[in-house]
This record gives C-alpha cells, structure tokens and sequence, in this order.
C-alpha cells in the first residue's frame, strides 16, 4: 500500500526557534490518523505546513500527496489537491446561512450571479452526509457548537475532499456531540476517505485512530499502529513514565467554609428559562470537591452567577462564608467575602492578553500594592516575581505579555492572580481546558497545594478522570439541578454517567 | 516592552522602542523641516508663543480623549461641547455679567455634567460610543446655535481673556528677557531628571532597568535642552503664557494618573479587556462613566480657552475639532481597540499636528493641500503601528 500523503524532513523555523526538525509523517490511504503531543510540539505548525499557510519554500523537506511532490503556494492550492483543515477556532460567518457558509468563497454561480436553487439542493445533499438535519437557510449563529462543527464538515465536503484535516475538533463539544463527530469520521473512512485528527483527548484517539505519531519538541517521535493504550502516547508525549497523571495527597479537610443553599438563576435574556434550580452546596477547608455535569448542565452558571451574580438574573439563595452569610452581588463583594473564581474561558474573560504577566497579576488586588491609589511599582513587581517563581511560570520574565505564553503558563497566571486576592474557597472552571499533559500534572498539583494551604476548592471538569483523581467529593449536576453527591471512594465515572442519565436524586455517605 | 534578562545592545533597544521613540524623532525632524523651510520663521518666539497659544486646546482635550480612547471608546462630542460651554461662558459673561471667578467653575461642571450624561448611556446602557457622542455633537452644535442666537458674544473681561492670552508676569521685574519664564523652565528640567533619575535608580534596585545608558543620558540632555532653549526664546518675547502652565499641570497630573495610580491601571485594563475586567472585581461601568465625564470637562476647559483667545464665542468654534484631537491621540500611538497609549504620545501627537498646521500656514501651503498632508501624516502614523505590531508578533 502506497501513502496516500508523506511528509518527509520537513524543518521549520521561526526567528530563534525551530519549530519542526527533521518531521516525518506518513498517512495511508482511508485511515484515520492522530498526531498527539504536548502544546508547543509542533503539531499546528506542521498542518500549516501541509496546507500550504506557510508556502513552499518557508520550509525545508518535501511533501508528496497522492505520490506526487507538491509545492503549496497557498491554502487555495491544497484545497484544490483536495487537501482541507477545519481549524479549532472555527471559521464560518454567525449571520450567513448554513448554504452560504458551505460556498463562501467557492459560490455556485456563473459571472458573479449566485445559483441559489443549485446552491440548496447541493447543501442539503452534504448536509445529509453529516446527518445534520437544519434547513440550509438557518443562520449558523443559532446554532450550537457541535452542528457548527458539522457545518465546517459539510463544507468541506463540498470540496472534494480526499485528506480532512481536524484540529481538536472536540475540544469544545459535549459529550454527545463529540460522539456523532467521531462516528462520522469512521463513516468517512467507510467512503474511503482519509482524516488526521489532532487532539489531546486520548480515548477518542484510541478508539478511532488506526495509527498515531507523537511529536514532542517538533521532533517526530513515533508512528503506532492501533492497537496503542493511552499509557503507551503520554509516555511518548512526555517522553518520560508517568506512574501516576495525579499528584499525591493526603486530604486534611477542616471546618466548613462555603455554604451555597437553594440558589436558583433565571436566563439572563429568556427570563422564562430556569438554568440554575435550588442548588445547595459546600465545601471545607482543605476540600476539593467537584462539580461533574455534560457542557450545558448549568455549572458555569451556578459559579459564576455565585462569583458576583456575573451570569444571568439570580432569584434566589444565599451564600454563607465560615456559616456566616455574606453578600455577593458584585464581583467586589464576593472577593471580599473571600471567593475567587478562575474561568474556562482564559482567554475571552480571564485575562488582559496585550497586558504583560505583571499586570494581570495584580489586576484583582491593585489596592494591596498601592497607597491611597498611588500604585507601588516596586512592590507590584515584587509580587508577581513572587508568583512567577512559586507557580512556575516559564517566561523570560513578568513584562512578557500573556499572549505569547502557552495555555498551561496562561492559567498559572489567572491562578496567580486569584491567588493574590487571597482567597478562602476558590472555584476553578475547566481548569485544564486546552493544557498538554505535562502542564495538567503541574496545575493539579497546585490545586492540591491551595487545599494543603487550607482553601476550599471547587473544580468544575467536563473531563471525569480529572474529576475522580483530583476530588473528595462530586457533585453531580444535570439540567440546572445537582442530581447527586458522591464520596471519592464511591464514585466512578459509571455512577456519575447514570446519575445523570436517570437525573434523580441518589445521595451516598457524604463526607464531612 | 518586554524586558529581556540580558542588557540589550543600543540598536536591538532602539528597534524594540520604535514606536515610543520614533514619535518624537519624527516630531524633531518635522520641527527642524519647517524651521529650515520657513527660513527659521517657525522658532520666532512670537510664533512659537502663537504654537502653544494655538494648539492648547488641542492638547487639553487629547488628555481626556486618550483615556477614552484607551478604554476603548471615541468621543465625537468635543469639539460641540466646546464650542457649546465657550458660548455658555459668553453669556453669562456678556449678557449676565456674571463674575469670571464663578463663570469658570460653573461651565467646567457643565461641561463634566454633559460628559455624564453622554457617559451614562455608554456606561449603563452599552449603548455604543460611537452612536451616543455623534448624537452629541449633533445636539450640542444645535444648542450652541440656539443658545448664542447664531450670533457672536463678546468682547470678554480682560481677566477672562488671560485665560489663554495672559502671560505670566516676570516676578524678578526684569522684563525683557522674562527672568520668570527662564527659571520656571530651568526648574521644570531639572525635576524632570530628578525624576527619572529616580526611576531609574528604583528600577535598577529592582533589576529591571533595560533602557540602555547612552539613550537614557541623550534622552534626558535633548529634555534639558529643549526645556530651557524653549523657556528663553518665550522670556525674549512677553514670557510664559498662563495656558502653558495650564497645560504643563494637566499633562503631569495625566500622566501620574495614567502611569502610576490604580485608577489609571484600570482603566486600561477595561480597554485591554473589558469582561476580564469587570470578572476582576473592577467596576466597569462606574469608570467608563468617569472618563466621559471628564472628557466633558476638559471639552468645557478646552472651550473656555478657545474662546477667551478669539475674545469672543461664535456658533461655530469647535468645528471639527474632535477630528484633530482623535488625530493627536492615535498619531500618539494610542491602539483603536483600546488599552494601550500614553499620554506623552498623545501631546506630541497633537505637537506635531499644530506644528504641521502653523509651518504650512507659514509657507503660504493653501488649506486644501493641508488637510490632504495632514490626513496621510494620521494614515501613516497608524500603518507604522500596525507594521510593527506584525513585526514583533
């Protein structure tokens, strides 16, 4: 069998840096295969590569496609070799149509005057391919991220495509939706064609990759052929053992400090939607408790409307600190009372991304390292020094803005930040979204060290691994009610998954 | 600026730190064109006395303007409520005779009061900028019509006109040269190395000094340099105008506040990102509300200004003015999203529209091929920004 596409030495540099050295990857016809490896090993940068975002002659090594070397000037000329990349961050037009999405760019028309009867019947023929069953003329704003991510498959599609492209193509997408993308890509291969995921989520891998390559350091490391086991990737992703993906702990757990009973949210516009409904919770010093739940469940919600009624219109509850109650109607109040809220959204909303590392830091505190407003740039810069060193953050130095950081140093910074609030009970949302294995080790271990410091916190994880290595205890949360609670030596991701599916409540020996 | 751990060589700094310098290289260079071109007409002191007297107002409302600016939004308003709180000023000046002592306080309330009420709908009720203060300066030149009767008001009270006019006199009684004007010079140089010999002293204990020596010494002598050679040519004429001690007490007070107050540190942060902000316990909207209204207050000071200068308020002062302070700031270096600009950027933006605007009036240049010069000066500043913001990412 002849490789369908090889890539062959390709070396790639940046000013200082060398993104790929001496890559090799071989895809064979109708398989469907992964490329894994930590953020920064080079696996965005060699699909650029290969489409043609970075021209011939940026690089070095050859690419053959179809056993012919090819010299991509562009992307417009991968895509006519039948070559296309949906990236992570989706790029279709919220106030288009589905049909227009799909022939942005590629129209049915003849002289500039668009056939719209062709343009309909060819969309819902590749929407049926999908199985996306939305009328063509729906604005692809209404809908979700899961039929989005159809649309962008339909749209290629409608391309002739021989070679797909999906980088992290369900990193945003719930549980269910994830599960129809990963079956089309197998249907897809039933057709013949060929896919190359890229993702950080191993059991998907596993269970659709024929084979898989591992990149560290934009260094090929190897090339698999099912079957592999998660162990056997992160071993090559981290390029060392990984006994254990959790830290140790030992859970010392005190007296009770964050009490949250009967809190209910409406919908910030649709006021007729409950989204939170009665939900009671706690947590201890020196607890980690988790909040499990499919994306949309409400736990975002429930946190951030919590965290300085930051979501939607709350209509009841109250919040008590050290059983004392306390207002936290704004963002204000609630640091004040002593909570801190980490999001899962770093980018959008945690950060001020031009801002260097030192800003962000002390962005929740300014008042600790001024005096009668008068800022102490001395101390400030102390301060975030202080946090660099203890979180670890690799960078030259705290003046570097955050965008260039990676995702894992980029949530070490919101952390610092929070941290520096002084916070007693932290809530962490998505904590790990989007970090590389090695980085995750790193952040679960300051997640234990808050609680060795006595905090309380609260992980908020769509992944339930993350769930069952990290907590004392899980909440278990389904359609804006907590469905259930369970201990850690009870839970399991079985249990979780049919409390959610029976949705009623189920309460096991509570830890206290 | 990112501060790498090594001493950066002059060249590799000088490159980082284009856009900060190379403003005011660009400013010395056109400075330098035109007093060669005018045949040295444009350093006179009595057109450089003209060039402050000029461009005051300007540079008063590009204060308030760059922290608008900076927290992500525009104010089209400025140059009608300027033109609206000059008549103001006029009437109860003229008609009322009322006292200039209470005139002034009550037009810059009025002139904070109209950025208010501008500011609450774009602070509370997200109602875009954009739309809110285009509606203003449509209202406001309306009421300025309405209020003057489409007629100038004037002459002012001499104590009013000193506003812009007035000189500060020479305490030494020396007169020509004004003694006053010189030492008031040799002391504003002198403080400003005192402090950033200080800064950077602090800097240093702190080991995060990476201006390099050279530049930091050059830097400061051309400072000197320019603040003394500039406080003489004013002394040999009638010495320091009242607007330019204004100006230099608003400048400094804006760039503390910008530079070194946690205010400040906010509001670039809602420019910066304004939902990270507000989940960062920082009250957004209170703060956006404050920068309009003190937007309204410097348009309100800047008006007092232009029309003590003219001696007289007309329906149509401001016009346009919006358009050459917005100028100022982005030439400054300000970025259109919000964030990001200083204040210093923005004073020798507006230097360097108002010595455009006088050396081209010198040499006769008609105000269509100025307006055209000027337009591609604001283009090219922004393309420059934008080019090295590509480069360094």
């Amino acid at each position: 069998m002849t490789a369908i596409m090889e890539m062959r030495g390709i070396t790639k540099t940046f000013p200082g840096v060398k993104a790929l050295d001496d890559v090799n990857l071989v895809v064979q016809p109708g398989e469907i295969h992964a490329i894994c490896g930590e953020n920064g090993a080079g696996k965005s940068t060699l699909m650029k590569v290969l489409s043609g975002v970075y021209p011939h002659g940026s690089y070095d090594g050859e690419i053959l496609f179809e056993g012919r070397p090819m010299a991509f000037r562009g992307i417009q000329d991968s895509e006519e070799k039948g070559i296309i990349i949906i990236h992570q961050e989706l790029a279709l037009v919220p106030l288009l149509s589905i049909a227009e999405n799909i022939f942005l760019g590629n129209e049915v028309a003849t002289n500039g005057h668009i056939d719209w009867p062709e343009t309909y019947k060819r969309t819902s023929d590749v929407l049926a391919k999908v199985g996306l069953r939305e009328p063509a003329n729906i604005a692809v704003g209404k809908l979700g991220v899961g039929k989005q991510q159809l649309v962008e498959i339909a749209k290629a599609l409608s391309k002739r495509v021989k070679l797909l492209i999906l980088d992290e193509p369900t990193a945003s997408l719930q549980e269910n939706d994830s599960e129809t993308l990963l079956n089309l890509m197998l249907e897809f291969k039933a057709q013949g064609i060929t896919s190359i995921i890229i993702s950080h989520k191993l059991n998907e891998i596993r269970r659709v990759a024929d084979s898989v390559t591992v990149l560290r350091d934009g260094h090929t490391v190897s090339t698999m052929s099912a079957p592999f086991s998660e162990e056997q990737i992160i071993r090559q992703m981290v390029g060392r053992d990984m006994n254990s993906r959790f830290p140790d702990r030992v859970p010392n757990i005190g007296k009770l400090l964050l009490e949250v009973d009967h809190w209910s949210v409406r919908h910030p516009e649709h006021a007729e939607r409950m989204v939170v409904r009665d939900v009671s919770f706690n947590v201890h010093a020196g607890e980690i408790v988790g909040i499990a739940g499919l994306m949309g469940a409400g736990r975002t919600e429930v946190a951030m409307s919590v965290f300085g009624q930051s979501y939607g219109l709350k209509t009841g509850g109250t919040v008590k600190m050290d059983g004392v109650e306390v207002d936290t109607s704004n963002v204000r109040r609630a640091v004040a009372a002593g909570l801190a809220y980490v999001t899962e959204d770093r980018k959008g909303l945690g950060l001020i991304l031009e801002d260097p590392i030192l800003r962000n830091t002390t962005l929740s505190a300014l008042p600790k390292v001024s005096r009668n407003g008068v800022l102490d740039t001395g101390a400030e810069r102390q301060v975030a020094e202080d946090y660099r060193r203890a979180m670890a953050i690799r960078t030259p130095g705290v003046f570097q803005k955050v965008m260039n950081l990676s995702g894992g140093n980029q949530q070490k910074v919101v952390l610092s930040k929070w941290l520096f609030t002084d916070p007693k009970v932290l809530i962490l949302d998505e904590p790990t979204r989007g970090i590389d294995v090695g980085a995750k080790f790193e952040i679960y271990a300051i997640i234990n060290d808050l609680a060795a410091q006595g905090r309380g916190v609260v992980v908020i994880s769509s992944e339930m691994p993350e769930l069952l290595g990290l907590c004392d205890r899980i909440y278990v949360m389904n359609e804006g009610a907590f469905v259930g609670e369970l201990a850690r030596e009870d839970a399991s991701q079985e249990r979780i998954m049919s409390m959610i599916v029976k949705g009623k409540e189920e309460h096991h020996g509570r830890v206290a | 600026m990112a501060a790498s751990p090594e001493a950066p060589g002059l060249g590799s700094y000088f490159r980082n730190n284009l856009r900060e310098y190379g403003i005011l290289v660009a400013l010395v260079v056109i400075m330098g064109y035109f007093q060669f071109a005018t045949g040295g007409v444009l350093m006179r002191p009595v057109n450089l006395t003209n060039l402050f007297l000029q461009n005051s107002y300007i540079i008063i409302m590009a204060l308030g303007m760059l922290l608008v600016i900076v927290s992500g939004h525009i104010d089209l308003s400025v140059g009608s409520v300027a033109g609206f709180v000059g008549g103001l000023a006029a009437v109860m000046l003229v008609h009322w005779q009322w006292p200039v002592a209470v005139v002034i306080p009550v037009c810059l309330i009025a002139g904070a009061a109209i950025g208010a009420a501008q500011g609450y709908w774009i602070a509370y009720w997200k109602i875009p900028s954009f739309i809110v203060t285009l509606a203003g300066m449509l209202v406001f030149r309306g009421l300025a019509l309405w209020w003057l009767e489409g007629a100038s008001v004037g002459p002012f009270p001499r104590s009013f006109q000193a506003l812009s006019t007035g000189f500060v006199p020479d305490l030494f009684g020396v007169g020509k040269p004004n003694v006053t004007a010189l030492v008031l010079g040799c002391l504003a140089a002198a403080t400003l190395v005192y402090l950033s010999v200080r800064a950077r002293a602090r800097q240093k204990k702190y080991g995060i000094e990476d201006e390099p020596f050279v530049i930091f010494a050059v830097k400061n002598a051309m400072i000197v340099f320019a603040l003394v050679f500039i406080s003489y040519l004013l002394a040999t004429y009638r010495g320091l105008p009242n607007v330019l001690i204004t100006m230099a007490v608003l400048i400094s007070a804006y760039t503390f506040l910008t530079q070194s107050t946690t205010l400040g540190r906010r509001i670039y942060a809602i420019g910066g990102n304004e939902k990270a902000a507000k989940l960062s316990g920082i009250n957004t909207e209170r703060l956006t509300f404050l920068t309009f209204a003190n937007m309204g207050m410097l348009a309100a000071l800047a008006g007092l200004v232009f029309a003590a200068r003219l001696n007289t308020a007309t329906p149509k002062a401001g016009v346009g003015f919006e358009l050459d302070v917005i100028a100022a700031v982005f030439i400054g270096g300000a970025s259109m999203s919000g964030g990001a600009g200083k204040i210093v950027g923005a004073v020798i933006g507006a230097f360097i529209m108002g010595v455009m605007n006088n050396g081209m009036s010198i040499l006769g240049i008609g105000i269509d091929y100025q307006q055209v010069i000027k337009g591609l000066v604001l283009l090219a500043a922004v393309i420059f920004d934008v080019y090295n913001k590509n480069r360094q990412g």
